[in-house]
């Protein structure tokens, strides 16, 4: 199927998306999403959508099973609180991509903004190009994988959430540690790249994650909160 | 010779008993004090207004004979599906980590057999909960522990928090003792260590995007359930105007005295403003934009009794919604428990360390030993008791002040008892037409 959301009409192509059976894997293209806001957001089959465009705040948001691909850019919030499924942008992402993202994929061709990942629950993101400031602050569990550069204070807060970067980085942020590349982490990331995709190997990369220094307050620590 | 005559030994008001032991606390320990509750000192509150009742001008209903409406209808601004409240007193969002499974059961009935609605909390929706609410709001928080858009789906409303009275700006936490594996699993953490809940949402920031978030909000739920939001009472007349124009359907506004599960003193008692205070811009604002009665209003932060509904009613609010009081009901800082509370270095009455876990009423606790005192069937007719008396108090009030109609109590039928009380609501000092701050009589 084709929607044409020209006029913005996005409430039209969402209800027609969650109208879709439980386990239909249809194929909906979106023509003219000209920065549109919500677009496929809440969506719970494995649909195939593919958007002709760049999209506003929240594409894919709350994804669960659907296979959603951008054509183009994505505003802030793209795939928050992603169940299962995958978003994949073919530009780059703004702010809080993959914000407390639950699980699934998530796959920037491009760049991603500040606060990539942050509070992430599960997600496994993956950027072929370079992330801003903050970002995985508070991560929690899944896996960001970065082919370029991190900002400043990348992973502030940290807890068990993994984060792969194979350029550089501009800074940690507190309790925000480099640590050793074991060969379950080989394995995981090898994954990873070829799910997304990436022109990447996984000895490339170096790995940081909690020191867990901050689990427990420590009045010692205080400087850190 | 004569002994010098002693002075008697004078307490400093500045620096009373409490005082002292919070400094030799803060020297012991190095952190700040951390409690659950809302505010402890005294506050200009409902206490300080009164009704006029009928008299000569305006006759009164027969208490039970004429009827006196109490249902409410909340979200009737966008969403397909609003909800309707046979009182107009609801459950505040409490969360799953704070309280046990059970207290949360309790709840669920309670409000359940009195017509009324129960929210979720930080840490998600539970099955308790769920089961037990026939209407159920979903509150959606900075944290996002446990949020999910299959429980999103199941809500009949989802509650937006910006903020709470007890702590605006302020996030939670969640100290070790408390994350059982359940809770932690439902948060996506590991058991056992210290949960901070953010303060601000990760993906949006101000009235701009807030509007674009409940867009999407809306989306996902396809137009059909009430989109709430919640704000501590920080800058009311604003924060309503704001949360209009981002569009929510429903207001909540929670005052200064109201309950959280763990914050630190310092900003329970010192950052926002008190409820009495709050009430009146925001009302001022919903008229404002000519959207008062369309966009509801709920207030809540140390709502005691009836006469409590019926002030905050009489100010222009829609509903209430309590915390305290209800876990009060269900048997928090009973007296029974008073040797237990003692032994935790409490009383009775004063417990406030919810975060610690081991709350001898098995409300605040995840320990399944205390958990099991609290039984939420007896638990929940107590709740559901004691909303019966708030709202034949309250429409005990109506009908002497001549109203059919529990919202239809006004300002008009109120006067102060204090200066300060008088400023807030904006209604007369008692035996005078002289309302602080307005520059005509009345
Ligand atoms: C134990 C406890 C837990 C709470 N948890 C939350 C929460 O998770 N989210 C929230 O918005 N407010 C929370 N609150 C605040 C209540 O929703 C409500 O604003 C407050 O209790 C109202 O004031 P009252 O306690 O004086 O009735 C909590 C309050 C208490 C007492």
């Amino acid at each position: 199927m084709q929607i044409d959301i020209t006029d913005g009409e996005i409430r039209n192509l969402n209800q027609q998306l969650h109208a879709q059976p439980a386990d239909s894997t249809t194929k909906c293209e979106v023509l003219n999403p000209n920065g549109a806001h919500a677009i496929a957001v809440g969506l719970n089959a494995p649909l195939n959508v593919s958007i002709n465009g760049s999209t506003g705040y929240y594409c894919a948001g709350m994804n669960k099973h659907a296979n959603v691909e951008v054509h183009g850019s994505v505003g802030p919030g793209a795939a928050e609180n992603m169940m299962s499924g995958s978003l994949t942008v073919h530009g780059d992402a703004s702010q809080y991509a993959g914000a407390s993202g639950h699980g699934g994929l998530l796959n920037i061709k491009g760049n991603a903004s500040s606060r990539c990942g942050i509070s992430m629950k599960g997600i496994n993101i993956v950027v072929h190009g370079n992330i801003g400031h903050m970002s995985a602050f508070m991560a929690q569990s899944g896996n960001l994988v970065v082919l370029g550069d991190a900002g400043d204070a990348l992973g502030d807060s940290l807890y068990e959430a993994r984060l792969y970067v194979r350029g550089n980085v501009k800074s940690l942020g507190a309790d925000c540690i480099e640590k050793p590349m074991k060969e379950e982490h080989l394995t995981e990331l090898t994954e990873l790249l070829k799910q997304a995709g990436a022109d990447a190997t996984a000895d490339q990369f170096k790995r940081y994650g909690s020191a867990r220094e901050l689990y427990h307050f420590n009045i010692d620590n205080a400087s850190a909160y | 010779m004569d002994k010098t005559p002693n002075t008697t030994p004078r307490q400093s008001s500045t620096f009373d008993d409490y005082t002292l032991s919070e400094i030799r606390r803060a020297a012991a320990t190095g952190i700040y004090d951390i409690r659950g509750g809302g505010a402890k000192r005294k506050l200009p509150h409902f206490d300080d207004l009164l009704f006029l009742g009928a008299s000569m001008s305006r006759y009164p209903l027969e208490g039970y004979r004429e009827k006196c409406t109490t249902n409410v209808v909340l979200g009737t601004r966008y969403a397909k599906k609003p909800i309707t409240l046979d009182i107009p007193i609801t459950i505040a969002g409490m969360s799953f980590g704070s309280l046990s499974g059970p207290a949360k059961e309790s709840l669920g009935r309670g409000a359940s057999m009195a017509g009324t609605s129960t929210t979720t909390g930080d840490g998600g929706m539970t099955e308790e909960e769920r089961g037990h609410s026939k209407t159920l709001v979903y509150q959606y928080l900075p944290s996002r522990y446990g949020m999910n858009p299959d429980d999103l789906r199941r809500a009949d409303a989802v509650e937006m928090v910006v903020g709470q009275g007890a702590k605006p700006g302020g996030g939670g936490m969640l100290l070790g003792q408390k994350i059982s594996d359940r809770v932690a699993s439902m948060r996506n953490l590991p058991a056992g260590i210290d949960q901070r809940s953010a303060c601000r949402h990760p993906d949006w920031t101000g009235p701009d995007d807030l509007e674009i978030k409940i867009l999407e909000l809306r989306e996902i739920t396809d137009w059909q359930i009430p989109v709430f939001v919640k704000v501590g009472g920080a800058r009311p007349y604003y924060d309503v105007a704001l949360a209009v124009k981002s569009g929510a359907d429903v207001i909540v506004l929670d005052g200064m005295q109201g309950g959280t599960a763990a914050t630190q003193e310092v900003f329970i008692e010192h950052v926002g403003q008190p409820t009495l205070a709050c009430i009146r811009p925001a009302v001022q604002a919903l008229q404002d934009l000519g959207m008062h009665r369309k966009v509801q209003l709920i207030i809540s932060g140390g709502i005691r009794n009836g006469a409590d509904v019926a002030k905050a009613l009489a100010l222009g609010a829609d509903a209430v919604s309590i915390g305290t009081a209800a876990l009060v009901a269900i048997g928090d800082n009973d007296p029974r428990w008073a040797e237990e509370y003692e032994a935790l270095g409490s009383a009775a009455g004063c417990y406030d360390d919810w975060h610690e876990g081991q709350d001898p009423a098995g409300i605040t606790t995840q320990d399944p030993e205390l958990m099991k005192r609290l039984d939420p069937e007896i638990a929940g007719r107590r709740l559901a008791n004691y909303l019966n008396v708030l709202t034949l108090e309250a429409q005990t009030i109506a009908r002497a002040c001549g109203k059919n109609n529990i919202h239809n109590l006004e300002p008009e039928d109120l006067c102060a008892l204090t200066v300060e009380a008088a400023a807030m609501a904006g209604v007369p000092l008692a035996g005078t037409q002289w309302v602080p701050g307005q520059q005509t009589y009345t």
